[in-house]
């Protein structure tokens, strides 16, 4: 015979998440979403929150080394996973030559977009150092820049792949 | 904006799943990838008051071969399917259309299962589904039911799942080495939803002659369904410029666009002649 249990409903369950490498416990509403959580409990502001709704890209993070949108994912469902943001990568020096080059190449001007693009980037540079232009393009058709006009961005992340092919 | 408020439970088992449906009804939905889901809690237009996260139920996850029958399990997501060296072999038609499914990191969310049961009409996987005449595997505490995808999808968003089912996983047969399959789209920017597309599959002789020809369109209808005027005009024929002429000519009587955000009707039915004629020639290739 099939148990009848009460599965207990959660309005605000315990998380623990690696952030950044450090282990982090807490409660969270249910309705939580990651980007809010990593921003507003955190402090973890460098990763942004744009349309809220899956489109633009500014509040790319990693989860287990994947990106996803930290606005269509809830804290909860970070529960028991890693998550890597701007700042821990950027303190890592993962994205060092990424960040250089963008520099170099004035692949910014606000700077809203910056953090996901550069995570966007990165995965790309990490996964598929071959890659042509219009296949960066592809990569990050996710991430809106509503400043640069994408070719600087384009330029950086070429530039990036060029200088690593040529070492290896 | 923010998604209201609503509770969350992790589903241990698909038994669990049945006591929350059954408990809870309507009020609650089922949580996979949610690309979709969340994306309209954010913009208000849904208020569950429960979210039953399906995502760590290890039966609905992977994707198998046994012979010549592929499972694909309803959490497999975009990105698993794009890189999955046994679909790229067994079902092409899947490996074409993956990277036109939203950008990476959605793709390393979205469920292959979500995307059917939210049935969008310009999704790509419901068209693919359609044309490899795939089946569904639905369950519920009453037992297990197999739809074929051209019964499940039904019309603007609304399939063949009963309130306390679930879907499962998807039963495709390997489309064999004298298969070809081509799909085509056409969208804005990369990654966004089409604005027109259409996938293509036909058994293809050595004198190159197409029979058992599917095609399907999405962006264009409430559903995708099989363009069966366009497949007649092709079946036993060899690609040409006639008979690229001939299946667009068909089309009239095949679709019957409605205007979206991104085109009038009669751009539409123009795009999707522009796209028979290249996925016919890709077949032909
Ligand atoms: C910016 C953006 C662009 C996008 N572009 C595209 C695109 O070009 N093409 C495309 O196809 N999709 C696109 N999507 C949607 C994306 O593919 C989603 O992943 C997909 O539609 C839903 O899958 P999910 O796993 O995220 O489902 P969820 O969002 O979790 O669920 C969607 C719906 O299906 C139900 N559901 C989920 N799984 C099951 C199941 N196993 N059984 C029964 N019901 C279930 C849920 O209750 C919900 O109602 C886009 C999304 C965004 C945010
Ligand atoms: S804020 Fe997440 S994609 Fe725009
Ligand atoms: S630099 Fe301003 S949005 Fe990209």
């Amino acid at each position: 015979m099939r148990r009848k249990k009460e599965i207990p409903l959660e309005h605000a369950p315990e998380i623990t998440v690696t952030v950044n490498g450090t282990i982090v416990t807490r409660r969270v509403p249910a309705r939580r979403h990651l980007i809010d959580f990593l921003r507003e409990e955190l402090g973890l502001t460098g990763s942004h929150t744009g349309c809220e709704h899956g489109v633009c890209g500014a509040c790319t993070v990693r989860v287990d080394g994947r990106i996803v949108r930290g606005c269509l994912m809830l804290a909860v469902q970070a529960d028991g996973r890693r998550v890597d943001t701007i700042e821990g990568l950027s303190d890592s020096g993962e994205l060092g030559e990424l960040q250089e080059a963008f520099h170099r190449r004035n692949a910014l001007q606000c700077g809203f977009c910056t953090p996901g693009m550069l995570l966007a980037a990165q995965d790309l540079v990490a996964g598929h150092p071959d890659a042509s232009r219009s296949e960066i393009r592809e990569h990050l058709s996710g991430n809106y820049c509503r400043c640069t006009g994408y070719q600087a961005i384009v330029d950086a992340v070429e530039d990036v792949l060029a200088a690593r092919r040529k070492s290896t | 904006m923010k998604a209201p408020p609503f509770a969350y439970v992790r589903a241990r088992s698909l038994g669990e799943v049945f006591d929350l449906l059954e408990h809870h009804g309507e009020s609650a939905r089922l949580l996979a990838g949610g690309q979709s889901l969340l994306a309209s809690l954010n913009m208000r237009l849904a208020a569950p008051e429960l979210l039953i996260d399906i995502t760590h139920i290890a039966e609905l996850s992977g994707i198998e071969v046994r012979g010549r029958k592929i499972r694909i399990g309803a959490l497999a997501t975009h990105a698993e399917i794009q890189r999955s060296a046994e679909i790229a072999r067994h079902l092409p038609l899947l490996s074409q259309a993956a990277p036109h499914i939203a950008h990476v990191a959605i793709r390393n969310v979205g469920t292959f299962g979500g995307s059917l049961a939210h049935a969008d009409p310009a999704a790509e996987w419901p068209a693919c589904c359609v044309v490899l005449d795939a089946q569904f595997v639905l369950r519920s505490r009453a037992g297990t039911r197999r739809v074929a995808a051209r019964e499940f999808f039904q019309g603007l968003y609304a399939t063949a799942l009963r309130p306390n089912e679930i879907l499962a996983q998807v039963e495709v047969a390997a489309t064999g080495t004298n298969w070809r399959s081509a799909f085509v789209e056409l969208s804005r920017r990369r990654g966004d939803y089409a604005t027109v597309g259409v996938a293509a599959l036909a058994r293809k002789s050595a004198r190159g002659v197409l029979s058992d020809l599917r095609v399907a369109f999405l962006g264009v209808g409430p559903a995708p369904a099989l363009a069966r005027a366009s497949m007649a005009a092709l079946e036993g024929k060899r690609v040409s410029a006639d008979t690229i002429a001939a299946a667009g000519e068909a089309l009239g009587q095949d679709l019957e666009p409605s205007a979206d955000l991104h085109a009038a009707a009669s751009t539409k039915l123009h795009l999707a002649r522009v796209i028979t004629g290249r996925a016919l020639t890709a077949l032909a290739a």
